[in-house]
């Protein structure tokens, strides 16, 4: 057992762990963090994604101990618990989820794609989410909503985003 | 994190969006795009998942899986693993064997079929490589599934049966003691000999629907708990309500001390339409063990277990006129069933059975199918479930027919769909097409995607000897769907019916539950539901809350598959809004001292005509409540319930064009431009339906191009990651221009078929069509699918893959 210390959406938690425990099983066994989900066993569908220390990681990829003394963003801390990040928004304007399984991933790795891209081509958003896999929309919409999220999230009122 | 959000932005968001919510004066819900109410909890990570679920005491399941696709199971210990940390039990298929029962299978398609025992852990023998032996049970899911290295299971190898050409030889290795063939199942019409004898044109093709593993990005999980007299079953699946009854069955656990719940359900497309092994053990290990316990599969295992998708071997021959006028269709399928039939396994290539005539005219078709058992995971529906095979092969077979003529492929469907003035049309296979438009969709089609210039386009590139070639494909499709009418599902021996129910509840503040039986698993019912009620009952669109998925709660349902929750669900559900306002209109009449037959109903509010009296239903909702006065022998509520059985299938259809560009010299495939136009009668929500064409487009697309489940000479699975098996991501799709046109359907008081579906069925086709069609100069007249850049580069070089 390892004790780590990690913040997870704005709150500081003490965790003794195994070596090989997965950050994305601390984050839904442990943490109550089930916002963030799994879709797979190799990496591949991005469905865990989440931001650590700034930049997005498949959780599922990560161990907990590497995250000791980091900072983890979920999908549940993007915004309070009535708002809505405008990527957030920008999902529900452009209907770009059904099933809504790949969709905490796929808003994070967009808010993540946008950090150094802040006004992507559709072409340059397909490519900057090809680690996110989504079985239901076909995607068309979810580029639109990244678009939209892109827009909103360069206009002036918005000071910052995550 | 937070501080950095701008709440200034999130606040002006949320303002739009209340906007929104509030439903214009005299404006129609049916048709508008309102956004959906699921989206609340999706996009912000408060969905609940199955495996979410934590309960006190709560313990997890770890099966261990057979690494041999067929073998005698000698010995299983599970001692070892039994004194590992954590571990409270292990068990093999042969604790099980007294209890455990046989999955099953509600779809004797025939009267020879033979359906095996299939114990949902194997006991003696095991048929598939992945199949449950033993189980151990831990304190969380590491020690469970640690402790699976400890247990000790010796195999006796028997020869693995994969091939269904070979499988059907006499004397070969059987899957079960009865032998390989699982039934056949046969259909004719008109005079097949005649339409063949003399035929000037005959095409005969053989097609392979390859095996596909449908991919739910959600995988599947369980968590059954008991209290010592009932059951509580919480699973990601798609029919909580044929499950509890097929449960019941299997584990003897009476049906009104079994409650099953699917929770948010993350994606199904047919492969949570089942019974599966897993649920079955879960219930008896809860019931042995007094304890909650839960499994979640992992991909790989998922990859390994989950029901497969299409595999058949099609084999079809075409007679047609020298004008391309179609005369007869032979069609003999071998439908892979894998090792055991499951839910509705035999039935899926029976469902495509009346589909291979597609929108097509023609005067005799022979349908032959048999079932074939091989060492493989069993296969089962899979969105569109025996359709786009069906379609594949007629479609495909209309452009090897207009290339034989030098016809043009648009040309020479014209010449053989049924004309719009002729509906309803009485099929070659006897189904009775009620409506539709195919020249207009058609039409629409083709301005949509300049046909007339990318076939200049593609001409000019044959001349200049272009290595990149331009391929058009087309497809023009229909499909039954709205499953279904009882009687027909009953005449082809489905065990259950194909109505749905819905409830109205008028709560006493005027707002409204519906249950409906319809159980959703992304496709938005919440805010379709609540279209249909607003305008039905005249109520706000944010008053009616939409309640389903728990046995509990919406007790009654046959659940979602089969394009079937809007064209049977929501008419059930508008049914009962008839009930709610007959009843209301009962009393409103009382409290307005008028007649009821003096009473109309507008926009929520009864009035009493002639005159400005008037109540509106929530007002009367509270007078039914209070019951101070109502008229004698009425009942103190206006909730209804309602079970619709339609009266036919409903048949949408369109027509999709594929611009694709070849690569000859890679064997690159780039689709440059889809198109999409569906006639799926009328619309509730355009915005759903358009995400319905979007989805199933990327999945028939990927059928084309990219995904293929793949065994190995042993029988092992290949493709068990994400990373075998080829989902496209955004970066391999185009984005899809889509359209409609819209013949109501005849068959419900909506006038709507269904879409979720459609997009599937139609584009497999249009892909491999634009892929042929580009290299048509080169002697190619098909390609394997997955249509693979290696095949692809193959059929150039040999002009045939
Ligand atoms: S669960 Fe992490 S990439 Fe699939
Ligand atoms: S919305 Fe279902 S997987 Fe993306």
């Amino acid at each position: 057992m390892t004790r780590i210390s990690l913040t997870v959406d704005g709150v500081t938690y003490e965790e003794e762990v195994e070596p090989r425990l997965l950050l994305v099983h601390l984050l839904r066994d442990r943490l109550g963090k089930t916002g963030t989900p799994i879709g797979c066993d190799t990496g591949n569908c991005g469905a865990c994604t989440v931001i650590l220390d700034g930049r997005s990681v498949k959780s599922c990829s990560v161990l907990a101990v590497q995250a000791d003394g980091s900072d983890v963003v979920t999908i549940e801390g993007l915004s309070g618990v009535d708002g809505r990040h405008p990527m957030q928004e920008a999902f529900h304007q452009e209907h770009a989820l059904q099933c809504g399984y790949c969709t905490p991933g796929m808003i994070m790795a967009a808010i993540d794609l946008l950090k150094d891209d802040p006004d992507p081509s559709d072409e340059a958003i397909r490519h900057g989410l090809e680690g996110n896999l989504c079985r239901c929309t076909g995607y068309c919409n979810i580029v639109r909503a990244v678009r939209r999220g892109a827009q909103s999230m360069s206009s002036p009122e918005v000071v910052s985003g995550i | 994190m937070t501080e950095e959000l701008d709440a200034g932005f999130v606040a002006k968001q949320i303002a739009d969006n209340d906007m929104l919510s509030e439903p214009a004066p005299g404006r129609h819900e049916v048709g508008a795009a309102r956004k959906r109410k699921e989206d609340a909890r999706l996009i912000t990570g408060r969905t609940q998942w199955t495996d979410n679920i934590q309960l006190p005491g709560m313990l997890h399941v770890a099966f261990l899986r057979s690494p041999m696709a067929h073998a005698r199971v000698t010995r299983v210990d599970v001692s070892a693993a039994l004194s590992m940390p954590g571990v409270v039990a292990a068990f093999s298929g042969q604790d099980f064997a007294a209890e455990q029962g046989s999955l099953p299978c509600a779809w004797p398609v025939s009267e020879d079929i033979v359906i095996p025992e299939h114990p949902p852990m194997a006991v003696t023998e095991v048929r598939y490589a992945g199949e449950a032996v033993a189980c151990v049970v831990a304190t969380d899911r590491y020690k469970a599934s640690d402790a699976l290295e400890a247990i000790e299971i010796d195999y006796e190898p028997l020869p693995a049966v994969l091939d269904m050409t070979e499988a059907l030889e006499e004397g070969g290795p059987t899957v079960h003691d009865a032998g390989n063939k699982a039934f056949t199942w046969t259909f004719s019409a008109g005079d097949l000999d005649a339409a063949f004898r003399d035929a000037p044109v005959v095409i005969e093709r053989t097609f392979v629907q390859q095996r596909l593993i449908p991919s739910a990005m959600e995988p599947r999980a369980v968590v059954a708990q008991t209290d010592g007299d009932s059951f509580t079953l919480h699973s990601s699946t798609q029919i909580p309500h044929v499950l509890r009854i097929m449960l019941a069955q299997v584990t003897g656990i009476p049906e009104h001390k079994l409650r099953v719940v699917a929770p948010d359900v993350g994606g199904g497309f047919g492969s949570k339409l089942q019974v599966t092994a897993e649920e079955v053990l879960l219930l008896l290990l809860t019931r042995r063990l007094g304890k909650p316990v839960k499994w979640t599969e992992s991909r790989s295992e998922g990859n390994l277990t989950v029901h497969h998708g299409r595999d058949q071997l099609q084999r079809l021959s075409l007679a047609a006129d020298a004008d391309g006028r179609l005369r007869g269709l032979k069609v003999d399928l071998l439908a892979d069933m894998g090792a055991y039939l499951m839910l509705v396994t035999p039935g899926i290539p029976i469902l495509g059975a009346f589909m291979f005539n597609g929108i097509y005219k023609m005067d005799a078709y022979d349908f032959m199918c048999t079932g074939v058992f091989t060492t493989k995971m069993p296969t089962d529906a899979y969105r569109g479930a025996g359709r786009p095979e069906a379609t594949f092969a007629i479609e495909r077979l209309m452009d090897e027919l207009a290339a034989e003529l030098s016809l043009d492929p648009i040309e020479v469907r014209r010449r053989n769909w049924i004309a719009h003035e002729e509906f309803p049309y009485t099929t070659i296979s006897n189904l009775t097409y009620d409506s539709g438009n195919y020249e207009a969709a058609t039409d629409r089609a083709l301005a949509l995607f300049g046909y007339d210039k990318l076939r200049a386009e593609q001409a000019d590139r044959r001349d200049r000897g272009d290595p990149v070639q331009l391929g058009i494909g087309v497809s023009t499709f229909t499909e039954m769907c709205g499953l279904a009418p009882s009687r027909v599902l009953g005449s082809l021996s489905y065990g259950a019916g194909g109505w749905e129910h819905a409830s109205v509840r008028m709560l006493p503040t005027g707002k409204v539950e519906v249950v409906t039986g319809s159980t959703p698993h992304g496709q938005g019912h919440e805010t379709a539901w609540s279209q249909i009620v607003a305008d039905a009952l005249g109520v706000p669109f944010d008053d009616v809350a939409v309640l389903h998925g728990d046995t509990a709660i919406a007790h009654k349902g046959m659940d979602t598959y089969g394009s079937r929750s809007l064209a049977v669900g929501g008419i059930a559900v508008l049914q009962a809004c008839d009930k709610v306002k007959d009843k209301a209109k009962n009393i409103a009449a009382h409290l307005l001292e008028a007649s009821a037959d003096d009473i109309e109903f507008d926009g929520g509010t009864f009035k009493v005509r002639g005159t400005e009296a008037g109540t509106t239903i929530q007002e009367v909702a509270l007078a039914a409540f209070a019951a101070h006065n109502l008229p004698d022998g009425v009942e103190a509520s206006l909730d209804s319930d309602a079970t619709f059985d339609p009266g036919n299938f409903s048949f949408p259809h369109g027509t999709h064009l594929c611009a694709i560009e070849v690569d000859t010299e890679t064997g690159a495939a780039k689709i440059r431009s889809y198109v999409a136009v569906d006639d799926i009668g009328k619309v509730v929500n355009p915005m759903i339906v358009e995400g319905q064409v979007h989805g199933g487009l990327a999945q028939g697309i990927a059928q084309a191009l990219y995904e293929e489940a793949v065994y190995d000479s042993e029988g092992n699975l290949l493709t068990t990651t994400m990373a075998d098996y080829l989902l496209p991501s955004a970066a391999d799709l185009p984005d899809f221009v889509t359209d409609r046109t819209e013949t109501p359907a005849t068959s419900n008081p909506l006038g709507v078929k269904g879409v979720g579906e459609a997009g599937t069925i139609a584009s497999t086709p249009a892909v491999v069509n634009a892929i042929v069609d580009a290299l048509r100069p080169y002697g190619v007249n098909d390609v394997t699918m997955p249509c693979t850049p290696e095949r692809i580069w193959r059929a150039v070089q040999g002009g045939t893959a």
